[in-house]
């Protein structure tokens, strides 16, 4: 999270003091009228703790959905990689342009792959702090760099700090639909084949585990590695229409799988990063609540102590 | 007992169906096509329609699937269903669409990126980050 969301005050401004282990203002505690005040303001951060209680099992359990969406998004991708080798090796004669060399570099593009909502800790800024390490890189080496911002946190980082940006694709939910990527990606693989950039990378947090997550850039085009080897076999499809026909529709199809892969990774990333943050605003909250209990206690215990004495010397008085 | 093949429907978003078949009826780019056990290797595009799975005890299953691939080896069937309908005009609209949104949003702002600028507000987010993990550390001891 980079900054507090847009309205200020209310609960939102109290979890992210909250949240971030903050003390909330002094309050006077030598009257009556303070120990209210802190009545008060215990009462409000519990109703935050009961807020960011919940907001952490929402994520926990969002989170055992989106792991299982990214392991059941795998096996699409790895069959199609497969046959994608096979069809590479089979028509030696025809190079798609995914699939060529890598081409001196002018312009590279990056699908940024964020989330749509913050309160889920440094992820999205450390994703960007790699990605700014990165364009800087590229800077320096006289690259030009061209953005496709995925989630709202992304779009609005290229809204402060600029940034050339091809298209978005925002507000994709839980569950993530690859309908909504295709334009997105279509977007910059025709920057590619027009040869306005000469790669592109997706980059995106990688899930480590529930604790740990870690940005990634991963190379997209010109597909690299696996899809290259060469495979031991030595039969043929019969293809229908032909083989390049086949092999471009494959290819596309590929590269928005990686990309919906990537969202659905980041997604789970997301919902595991909040439940972290929410938990330990949760304790953070209680945490509070108990020092906030011992001042309000001695408040209350001055006040009666004052107005006894009061009364005391009011009584010696007569 | 018959011979049978193992058929895998897969999705971008997910397996929707895995089993074993001694038939499988598709509509491939030329017209219906149907694959048994034991079918030289093939590679076929797949149009939106009705893909039927018939198991060794003659029961069918019925997918539709709106588009995809269609990959045949002799003991494998695989279909890389579509989720999406796809057509050149489609994607392109939706490739339009994206485009255009981002022109919206970032209208009117500078299109090089200000590396120092984003480096100075990210460095105070983590370091922010970091004081709380600290803060927190020493009340936890």
């Amino acid at each position: 999270m980079l900054r507090p969301p847009l309205e200020k005050g209310g609960w939102v401004d109290l979890m992210i003091q909250i949240q971030q282990g903050l003390k909330p203002t002094r309050v006077e505690t030598n009257h009556m009228a303070g120990a209210k005040e802190i009545r008060t303001k215990i009462a409000s951060i519990k109703s935050t703790q009961k807020i960011t209680k919940a907001m952490q099992m929402v994520a926990a359990s969002k989170m055992r959905k989106a792991q299982d969406r990214m392991s059941s998004s795998r096996p699409y991708a790895e069959k199609m990689l497969q046959v994608i080798s096979h069809l590479a090796h089979a028509t030696p004669e025809y190079r798609h342009s995914f699939m060529a060399a890598t081409r001196p570099h002018k312009t590279v593009g990056y699908i940024v792959v964020s989330s749509d909502r913050g309160l889920c800790g440094g992820l999205n800024s450390n994703l960007f702090r790699r990605l700014a390490a990165e364009v800087k890189a590229h800077q320096t080496a006289g690259v030009d760099v061209a953005f496709c911002a995925i989630g709202n946190k992304a779009l609005g980082f290229f809204k402060r700090f600029g940034g050339q940006v091809l298209g978005q694709a925002t507000h994709l939910g839980d569950q993530p639909h690859i309908e909504d990527l295709i334009g997105t990606v279509k977007v910059m693989l025709d920057a590619y084949e027009s040869k306005q950039i000469d790669a592109i990378y997706v980059i995106s947090n990688s899930f480590v585990n529930t604790m740990t997550q870690r940005p990634l850039i991963r190379q997209l085009v010109p597909i690299s590695g696996e899809a290259q080897d060469p495979l031991p076999s030595h039969w043929d499809y019969i293809y229908e229409p032909d083989a390049r026909t086949v092999l471009d529709a494959l290819l596309t199809r590929y590269i928005e799988s990686l990309v919906y892969q990537a969202v659905v990774e980041n997604s789970a990333c997301e919902q595991a990063a909040r439940m972290v943050a929410m938990k330990s605003a949760s304790d953070n909250a209680g945490n509070l609540i108990g020092e906030l209990q011992l001042v309000y206690n001695k408040a209350r215990q001055a006040a009666i102590t004052q107005e006894i004495s009061e009364i005391v010397s009011g009584a010696a008085a007569v | 007992m018959a011979t049978t093949m193992r058929v895998d429907i897969v999705s971008a978003e997910g397996a929707i169906h895995s089993g074993p078949a001694t038939m499988v009826y598709a509509t491939a780019q030329m017209g219906e096509v149907g694959i048994a056990p034991r079918h030289t290797a093939f590679i076929s595009r797949l149009k939106p329609g009705e893909v039927r799975v018939e198991n060794e005890h003659g029961e069918q299953e019925h997918f539709y699937v709106s588009g995809g691939m269609l990959e045949v080896q002799p003991n494998v069937v695989t279909v890389l269903a579509d989720t999406a309908i796809r057509a050149r005009d489609l994607d392109e609209a939706a490739a339009m669409e994206s485009k255009r949104r981002a022109e919206d949003t970032l209208a009117g702002q500078v299109a090089k990126f200000e590396y120092a600028k984003a480096q100075v507000e990210l460095a105070e987010a983590i370091a922010q980050l970091r004081a709380i993990e600290k803060l927190r550390k020493m009340k936890g001891r």
